[in-house]
C-alpha cells in the first residue's frame, strides 16, 4: 500500500472540516477525490502533507506514519503536492522555482532534472529566465507541475489542477497527468471538474461536507445514478 | 570641500544604518515580524567586542569576530525561545514580545556592565588627508564603507544563488509552498536571525569606533533610525535597505551640518514622513496584496 490514511478529522477552529475520512491509494494508481466546493478536499491533502494535522486517526506512507513527521521531511519520503491555486513562487524565475522543488536533493546536480522537465514542459524552457509571476494561468500550472517533479515523487498530490483554466488547457493538464501515472508516478488527484477526473481514474472517492459518502473504480463512480446528478449534470 | 566632507560622514554612518537595515528587513522579510530587539543585538555586539580588545587584549578583527559568534548565538537563542512559539500568534503579541526582548537585553547590560558608559577604542585609528589635506576621511568611515558593500554584495550573492540563499526567498513569499518544497522553514528563519545578528555585531563594533562611548542604551536610537532607514528603502527589500541607510544617513548629517543640530532628528523623521505619504511601500518596496 502506498499511502492509508484512516479516521481523519481536521478542524479549522471550531469548524470541523474532514470527519472520518479514510481512504488509501496503491502503487502505480490514479485515485481521485471528487466533491463540490468546501467538500474537505484540499483539507484533506494539506493533512497528508502535514501542513494541517489530523486529531486522532493514521497516516501511513510507504508502510511509515507521517501523521506527526513534519511537512518538509514528508517531500523527502517522495510524497510531493501541487497545491490549489498553483502557489508558485512568484517572484522568483521559471528556473528557481524549479531548484526549489529540487530543494531536497541537495547539492546533486539538478540540471538532468530540470531537462526532463523541460521536455515534457516545452514551453516552460523557453520562459526559463522570466519571472515566474508573469506567465500566464496555465504556464504557471505548467510550473507548479514541473516543480513537483523536480523531487522525483514517489505519490504525486494534485490539487484542482484545473482551475481557473480554458478547456483546451484542462485537456492539456489532464494528458500530462495521463502520461506522467504511464510513466510511473502514482497519483492522488483532487478536482471539482469530476468527468475529467473520472475518465483518467483508477478509483475514486466521492466527498460530500467532510466525509466520504461513495467509492468505487472511476468507470463506475462515472456511471452510477448519485454521481450523473450531482456532479455530471446527467 | 565642507560640503564634501559632510556627505562623506553621511555616507559613512548612512552605511552603519544600512549594515543594521539589513538585519531588520532580512527578518521582516521572511518572519514578517518587526523585531525590535535587533538594535539591542549591536550593543551586545558592542560590549562583546569592547570586553574582547580592552579586557582581553585581542586584536581588533579577533574581537569583532568573537562579538558575531556571541550575537549569531544570541539572534538564534531569541528567535527559538522567544518569537517561534509565537508563530501562529496575533502580530500584535510578537511585537510586544520584541520590545519586551529589546529591553530585556538593555537590562542585562546594565546589571553585567552597569550604565558607566565604556570609552570604546576604535577598531582603526587614523584618518587619511585628501586634496593637501582640505579633506581627512577618517579610517573608520573608509572601512564602514568598504565593510557595508562587502555585506551587501554578499547578501545579493547569496540570496540570488545559493541554494538556502533562494529558499529564504521562497520561505518569504509563501511559507506553506516552500514547505511542500521540503523546505524547513524554521531552520530558514533561525539562519535569517544568525546573519541578521552577526551583521548587528558588525554594525556595533563599527558605530563604537564612531562614537565611542558604549552604554546599556547606545543601540536603541541607531536601531530605531536603521528600522525607519528600512522602512524608507521599503521593508523587506535588501537594496532597499542599503539605499534607505545611506540616504538616511546622508540627511541626517547634512541636517546636522546645515539645519540645526537638535533638529536632525526630527528633520530625518519628517523626509521618512513625506516620502512614506508618497510612496507607503518605501522606495523599492512593492506592494503585495496579502492573501486570503
Amino acid at each position: 500500500m502506498m499511502l492509508k490514511a484512516e479516521d481523519l478529522n481536521v478542524y479549522y477552529g471550531p469548524i470541523h472540516a474532514v470527519k472520518g475520512v479514510s481512504f488509501e491509494v496503491r502503487e502505480g494508481e490514479i485515485v481521485t477525490l471528487i466533491g463540490a466546493n468546501g467538500a474537505g478536499k484540499s483539507t484533506t491533502l494539506k493533512t497528508l502533507s502535514g501542513l494541517m494535522r489530523s486529531r486522532g486517526g493514521k497516516i501511513e506512507f510507504m508502510d511509515k506514519s507521517i501523521a506527526s513527521t513534519a511537512p518538509h521531511k514528508i517531500v523527502e519520503l517522495g510524497l510531493a503536492q501541487v497545491p490549489e491555486g498553483r502557489r508558485i513562487f512568484t517572484r522568483m524565475t521559471v528556473e528557481e522555482n524549479l531548484d526549489m522543488g529540487a530543494f531536497i536533493k541537495k547539492n546533486a546536480n539538478v540540471e538532468a532534472d530540470k531537462e526532463r522537465v523541460f521536455e515534457q514542459f516545452p514551453r516552460l524552457k523557453e520562459r526559463r529566465k522570466q519571472i515566474a509571476g508573469t506567465l500566464s494561468g496555465g504556464e504557471q500550472q505548467m510550473l507548479a507541475m514541473g516543480r513537483a517533479l523536480m523531487s522525483d515523487p514517489k505519490l504525486l498530490m494534485l490539487d484542482e489542477p484545473s482551475m481557473g483554466l480554458a478547456p483546451i488547457l484542462v485537456e492539456q493538464v489532464f494528458d500530462i497527468i495521463s502520461e506522467l501515472h504511464k510513466a510511473g508516478t502514482t497519483i492522488l488527484l483532487v478536482e471539482q471538474n469530476a468527468e475529467m477526473a473520472l475518465s483518467i481514474a483508477d478509483r475514486a472517492y466521492v466527498m460530500e461536507t467532510g466525509r466520504i459518502t461513495l467509492s468505487g473504480t472511476g468507470k463506475e463512480l462515472a456511471a452510477s445514478e448519485e454521481v450523473q446528478k450531482a456532479y455530471l449534470g446527467g | 570641500m565642507k560640503f564634501l566632507a559632510y556627505l562623506v560622514s553621511g555616507i559613512s554612518l548612512g552605511s552603519i544604518y544600512a549594515i543594521i537595515a539589513l538585519g531588520y528587513t532580512m527578518v521582516y522579510g521572511i518572519a514578517k515580524m518587526l523585531n525590535f530587539a535587533h538594535g539591542d543585538v549591536i550593543m551586545v555586539g558592542g560590549y562583546i567586542s569592547y570586553i574582547a580588545a580592552s579586557n582581553l587584549g585581542l586584536p581588533p578583527l579577533i574581537s569583532v569576530l568573537l562579538a558575531m559568534a556571541v550575537c549569531t548565538v544570541l539572534g538564534i537563542t531569541i528567535e527559538a525561545l522567544a518569537y517561534r512559539p509565537l508563530r501562529s500568534a496575533p502580530k500584535l503579541a510578537v511585537l510586544i514580545t520584541a520590545i519586551g526582548v529589546s529591553y530585556f537585553l538593555q537590562n542585562s547590560a546594565l546589571l553585567i556592565f552597569g550604565a558607566n558608559p565604556k570609552a570604546y577604542s576604535p577598531v582603526v585609528s587614523g584618518t587619511l588627508q585628501l586634496f593637501g589635506g582640505q579633506l581627512s576621511v577618517s579610517y573608520v568611515s573608509l572601512l564602514t564603507v568598504a565593510c557595508c558593500i562587502v555585506i551587501m554584495v554578499g547578501l545579493t550573492l547569496f540570496t540570488g544563488r545559493t541554494r538556502m540563499g533562494k529558499a529564504m526567498r521562497a520561505c518569504s513569499e509563501d511559507k506553506g509552498a516552500a514547505q511542500l518544497m521540503g523546505i524547513n522553514v524554521n531552520r530558514t528563519i533561525s539562519l535569517t536571525f544568525a546573519i541578521g545578528s552577526a551583521l548587528a555585531a558588525v554594525a556595533g563594533a563599527l558605530l563604537c569606533s564612531f562614537s565611542p562611548t558604549l552604554m546599556p542604551t547606545t543601540g536603541s536610537m541607531p536601531g530605531i533610525k536603521a528600522f525607519t532607514a528600512a522602512v524608507f528603502g521599503g521593508i523587506g527589500s535588501i537594496p532597499g535597505a542599503f539605499l534607505g541607510g545611506i540616504l538616511l544617513g546622508v540627511i541626517e548629517s547634512l541636517a546636522k551640518a546645515y539645519i540645526s543640530t537638535q533638529l536632525s532628528n526630527s528633520i530625518v523623521f519628517a523626509v521618512l514622513i513625506v516620502i512614506l505619504l508618497v510612496r507607503p511601500a518605501g522606495l523599492l518596496g512593492k506592494h503585495t496584496q496579502e492573501k486570503v
